[in-house]
């Protein structure tokens, strides 16, 4: 039971820095934009953000500059998109190979060297709540935090004022600039903050989840695709992503717990589980939207269609209409 | 409030498109501005609602110079439009439709915000549920929910942009009532259209644009023929009806049983003939859409066969349609019928059947320059197509149509085109019911289908008329057909 | 129209020296001499014939895996999944190589077996990115991806497990494959003439095939706007899929040349990257076909070229990398100043 608890708090920290990268881009594609640099980010705060508390031997000060890094790479995304019109998708998958490189370049000098790492501070209280507390509330400040941002970007998105025109932003931007908003200034602002809430995915791992920096072992490479494939996943809601986050730090440590009963198959194997994982989500989510699932559904007996479709409605998630379209105001 | 322009006067490149217009509208008037499209009343529109700014001219309300630089700062003046496609949110529920854009605190008052919406809806008759989502309305309530908006949001000038497009006979009277409601209260209702009917009814008095000119203002009553007159310089006729002669069955529907985006259309029987035109009426959204794609094989029936000069094609793809001479022509050109960043050679190269390997780009500049010529496009064939007009997208469309033809499916052939265009547009149409095509057309303009069309059939929310004959009907009848009034004892006329 | 040419080409040169300036800068940063390490990147590419060899053994993947991301591109399709495409294509060669090699079968038919069932499996691999989006509405980039790390974990599998050298499995590969199963090179020097030869043949073909062909046209026009495309008649998911295949290909005949000329087994990571920098070529030359050639071949030159710098400087050869990235990203910046300031012409 004890090792159990213990694995599933592991579980939720490792899915911290998942869970930043996923509200982060949620955030931003709420506002309309994609920035698919991420995967390349996250290498570069986590870099970054490694070399700096290292440096200064200063926790926040690392994962300031995490959030720093993040904000920039998002800032040349938003740059390129909004302003100069070129492809979010062109931009930010070279932008995804540069900050990589770049990182793996400018990281020699950190690589395998001890650096500060964020101590456990259990919560008094909340600690001692049965099963919860174990897996919850003994953890660090950084895991903590990813619980509120998840909640907070929430509550922005939904309940809020100005969260509601993020929302019509996305959305619909010609009504949402005749109800008064700045669009494109928004959707800097919303890419920027986006970006450097990812940003805390890098050193929240470097930091945190698994103190240094190793270059190419460091095991972050393709931790900012599967994000990318969360945030769909999620349907663009906080805590539907944060749930999918979870669900896929769960399978990865499955996959080690299992491994030993599974000889012969070598760990790099296991550790690529998730994404045939991702891919058959994707497909889940969007399966419905499909022309020949229509057409089959036509033709078949009105109780199995009407059930099908049900079922398929319920798994879709539409992203906000104007994902990647530039809003120009006449 | 009163509403004063003076001197506007808008360029976009070399059109001229608002010149020297000057208006006065007091408060409490309901003035229509009538012209045609490109007359340049949604410009001046846009100016007034601070979606674009005029280059020189002034707009004062009530006596006073203001500069209007974004619709938020227009409706912080009191005026607010609504737009012919609602400016809203389809999936978000309607009362986050209605707070969003509001000022205010970090945290919307919810609980008032609905309140707000009942009281405005009871003051006007309107039945709107907060907690529904926007995109299960009716076009005809996304207008009521706008407008219970801006009224909340202070509006005292209310733009309407073409807005009996698209919505019922009966949302139409209750629109009319509610705006001269709001008129008594003092409100200044800017109408536009190009409808004359519509202005006739309602308005105190209109201004006609012509050519990006104020050709002329009267006060009612109105006399339809100076209107007209105003309107297009001189009376115009659209050129005779002339029944031709039908021939052979082109398209059989038997049963046919179709499912759209939010309805499911069944029992429909209809024979096509070579050489016939048939008119599809209805307000949009009425199942139109679905089952003019059901009948080009682009949507599968879910019952009933569909037959193709007497071949079954029920459930075949629309490229077996096509190889039975079926063409389909959608409403939005650049969307779904042209490629963007293609010129016309090479479109009229992709239309062509293909000869060998390679493409003889000579031989297809060849074919461009003749099809530009019999088209009369204006363009050449280096010409992207983004860059052609719409009228000229639109013959381009036509000159892509393969031969020989046996049905021609339109949806909104001339929407969006001036006078010239449509009437170029029927020509070329009829020419091919000469050569033995059918035409089945779906249009929001009754005129159109009453003009050209040798039977109509009128949809009502999923409900379709038996095939009337165009002959015995009128604007008034359609009309009403339209709005699902006078639905029992009808005749189709001439036997299918 | 003369005028417009050379502001585009200023531009383009300004977006270049932009990008120079930065990946300088970050030279600076990291602690390295920048013009001793452009230098040496020189020489490291074209200083002596070895070298030079090298880089031509690079471009040879390179320009294949750029061709086969042009035709992906002309459908407007975003093949990321090109990296996979190509280790699989290491990996079916590998596979076919490993069957027939001990037959009677005369050694060049087991090579030119080995290099087509190579090209059989990267198309294969792709029809799978191209069946989630056609069928599923699965994105290629989020299909793609998630299949090339699928496609890392079974060379791996495969090198650790069933194919395993005799003894115990190791990063280093399967077991080499004996002489007579190689790709026939240049005296002494590693480059096979023939590997080369194809990859410009298929180069030309491809440029052939999207300027003048009727398939090409139609390709073109599905990538642009399918709803149209279908509507003009043309079977628009069969072209998306037939795109798919072709590149799938293109990039599987790359991997199975790796193993068949370069390597001569199979290699974790045996892709090493050509399939993202195929994407960048054709990006940083605005997907004109007509400049894969020399383009390809300095990318190449600067791979080869950056790892004097790591044997010098101590650097990471990511170097390369780095550069090449931001040359793209700058001149993608400098298209939109361009249009921005200018105008689209």
């Amino acid at each position: 039971m004890n090792t159990i608890l213990i694995g599933l708090a592991g579980v939720v920290a490792v899915a911290a820095p998942v869970l930043f990268a996923v509200i982060g881009e949620t955030i931003t594609e709420r506002a309309g934009v994609i920035n698919l640099s991420l995967n390349g980010s996250i290498l570069l705060s986590a870099m970054g953000g490694f070399a700096v508390a290292y440096a200064t031997n200063n926790l926040l000060l690392g994962f300031l500059a995490g959030m720093i890094i993040g904000a920039l790479v998002a800032f040349v995304v938003a740059f390129s998109s909004i302003t100069l019109h070129q492809s979010q998708v062109a931009v930010g998958f070279v932008l995804a190979l540069a900050s990589r490189d770049l990182a793996y370049f400018l990281g020699v000098p950190y690589m395998n060297t001890p650096g500060p790492t964020l101590p456990t501070w259990s919560i008094p209280l909340l600690k001692d709540i049965p099963l919860l507390g174990a897996v919850f509330f003994r953890s660090d400040a950084i895991t903590y935090l990813s619980y509120v941002v998840v909640f907070l970007a929430w509550l922005w998105i939904f309940r809020t004022r100005p969260g509601l025109m993020l929302q019509g932003i996305g959305e619909r931007p010609a009504a949402a600039f005749v109800r008064g908003a700045n669009v494109n200034r928004m959707r800097y602002i919303y890419t920027v903050i986006g970006g450097a809430i990812g940003g805390l995915a890098g050193p929240a791992y470097t930091l945190s989840v698994k103190s240094g920096w190793m270059g190419t072992q460091t095991g972050l490479d393709g931790v900012g695709w599967i994000a990318l494939s969360i945030t769909i996943f999620g349907g663009w809601n906080p805590l539907r992503a944060a749930f999918g986050a979870y669900l896929f730090a769960l399978l990865q440590w499955l996959g080690l717990v299992l491994q030993p009963s599974l000889p012969g198959i070598p760990s790099q194997v296991l550790q690529v589980a998730p994404f045939p994982l991702m891919i058959l989500t994707l497909l889940l989510v969007n399966i419905g939207n499909a022309e020949w699932v229509e057409r089959t559904l036509a033709a078949m007996p009105e109780p199995t269609r009407r059930f099908i479709l049900k079922m398929l409605r319920a798994l879709r998630a539409s992203p906000p209409a104007s994902l990647g379209v530039p809003f120009e105001s006449e | 409030m009163n509403v004063e322009l003076r001197h506007i006067q808008k360029h976009f490149g070399k059109v001229h498109a608002n010149n020297d217009i000057a208006l006065n509208i007091p408060s409490g008037t309901i003035q229509g501005i009538l012209g045609e499209n490109g007359a340049g009343k949604s410009t001046l529109m846009k100016v007034l609602s601070g979606f674009i700014q005029a280059d020189s001219g002034e707009i004062l309300l009530d006596g006073k110079t203001v500069i209007i630089k974004s619709p938020a700062d227009a409706i912080r003046y009191g005026v607010g439009m609504l737009h012919q496609d609602p400016l809203d949110f389809p999936p978000m529920r309607l009362l986050d439709n209605f707070l969003l854009g509001r000022a205010g605190g970090l945290f919307p008052d919810r609980k008032a915000a609905a309140k707000s919406i009942h009281d405005l809806s009871a003051q006007f008759d309107f039945s709107l549920d907060p907690e529904a989502y926007v995109d299960s309305l009716t076009v005809g309530e996304r207008q009521q929910l706008e407008i219970l908006r801006l009224l909340w949001l202070g509006a005292r000038v209310l733009i309407l942009d073409e807005p009996t497009t698209g919505i019922s006979a009966s949302q139409k009277d209750k629109l009319f009532e509610t705006l001269r409601k709001l008129a008594k209260q003092g409100m200044t209702i800017i109408f536009v259209s190009h409808k004359l009917e519509d202005v006739a009814v309602l308005c105190h008095k209109v201004a006609v644009l012509t050519a990006g000119k104020l050709a002329g203002e009267t006060a009612v009553p109105f006399d339809a023929k100076k209107l007209v007159e105003m309107m297009f310089g001189k009376e115009i006729s659209l050129g005779a009806r002339h029944s031709l002669k039908i021939g052979s069955t082109a398209l059989e529907l038997r049963d046919l049983a179709v499912e759209g985006a939010r309805l499911r259309l069944s029992d429909i029987n209809l024979d096509v003939h070579a050489g016939e035109v048939i008119g599809v009426a209805g307000m949009e959204g009425s199942g139109q859409a679905a089952f003019i794609r059901a009948c080009s094989g682009l949507l599968r029936p879910v019952n009933g066969r569909v037959r193709v000069n007497d071949q079954d094609l029920t459930g075949k793809s629309y490229h077996v349609f096509k190889k039975h001479g079926v063409s389909f022509m959608p409403a939005s050109r650049m969307e779904e019928g042209l490629v963007p960043g293609l010129t016309l050679t090479e479109h009229f190269i992709l239309a062509e059947e293909t000869q060998g390997l390679f493409i003889d780009r000579d031989k297809g500049n060849k074919l461009a320059e003749e099809r530009i010529k019999s088209f009369n496009i204006r363009g050449a064939p280096a010409s992207a197509v983004e860059s052609l007009s719409g009228g000229n997208q639109q013959r381009a469309l036509l000159a892509l149509l393969q031969t020989p033809l046996s049905l021609v499916l339109l949806e909104h052939p001339t929407r969006g085109l001036d006078i010239e265009s449509t009437i170029y547009i029927w020509s070329k149409l009829k020419e091919r019911c000469q050569q033995g095509a059918a035409i089945l057309f779906v249009s929001s303009d009754l005129e159109e289908i009453l003009q050209y069309s040798d039977r109509v059939l009128v949809f009502f929310s999923g409900k379709v008329t038996p095939p009337l004959d165009a002959a015995s009907l009128t604007t008034e009848k359609l009309g009403e057909l339209i709005g699902g009034m006078g639905w029992t004892n009808l005749d189709s006329g001439k036997s299918a | 129209m003369k005028k417009n040419i050379w502001i585009n080409v200023g531009f383009q040169a300004g977006a270049l020296a932009l990008a120079l300036l930065i990946t300088t800068l970050i030279l600076v940063a990291a602690g390295a001499p920048p013009f001793k390490a452009y230098a040496s990147i020189l020489s490291g590419a074209f200083g002596s014939s070895n070298n030079l060899t090298a880089v031509l053994i690079t471009w040879s993947p390179l320009l294949l895996t750029t061709a086969g991301v042009l035709i992906t591109f002309a459908a407007g399709l975003w093949n990321i999944g090109v990296e996979g495409q190509m280790t699989l294509g290491a990996i079916f060669a590998t596979w076919m190589l490993r069957m027939l090699q001990d037959t009677n079968l005369p050694p060049a038919l087991i090579i030119v077996l080995g290099v087509l069932f190579g090209m059989f499996g990267g198309a294969l691999w792709a029809s799978l990115t191209g069946a989630l989006k056609t069928f599923g509405g699965v994105n290629e980039i989020f299909g793609g991806l998630g299949l090339n790390f699928v496609s890392t974990a079974l060379t791996i599998y495969l090198v650790f497990g069933p194919w395993k050298r005799p003894g115990v499995g190791s990063m280093s590969g399967t077991q080499p494959f004996d002489e007579k199963l190689w790709l026939p090179t240049l005296a002494k020097t590693g480059l096979s003439p023939w590997a080369l030869g194809i990859s410009i043949l298929v180069v030309i073909l491809v440029y052939l095939l999207l300027r003048g062909t009727y398939f090409g046209l139609r390709l073109k026009a599905v990538g642009k706007n399918m709803k149209s495309a279908f509507l003009l008649g043309i079977p628009t998911w069969q072209y998306s899929m037939f795109a798919f295949l072709l590149c799938g290909a293109f990039a599987g005949l790359a991997g199975a040349i790796q193993v068949t000329a370069v390597y001569h087994r199979l290699l974790p990571n045996i892709s090493n990257g050509y399939g993202f920098l195929g994407l960048l070529v054709a990006m940083l030359i605005n997907y004109q076909a007509f400049w894969v050639i020399p383009i390809a071949f300095f990318f190449a030159a600067l791979n080869v070229g950056s790892v004097q710098l790591q044997i010098l400087y101590k650097m990471d050869s990511s170097f390369a990398g780095v550069l090449q990235d931001l040359l793209v990203l700058f001149v993608l910046l400098g298209q939109g100043a361009r249009q921005r300031l200018l105008g689209k012409e």
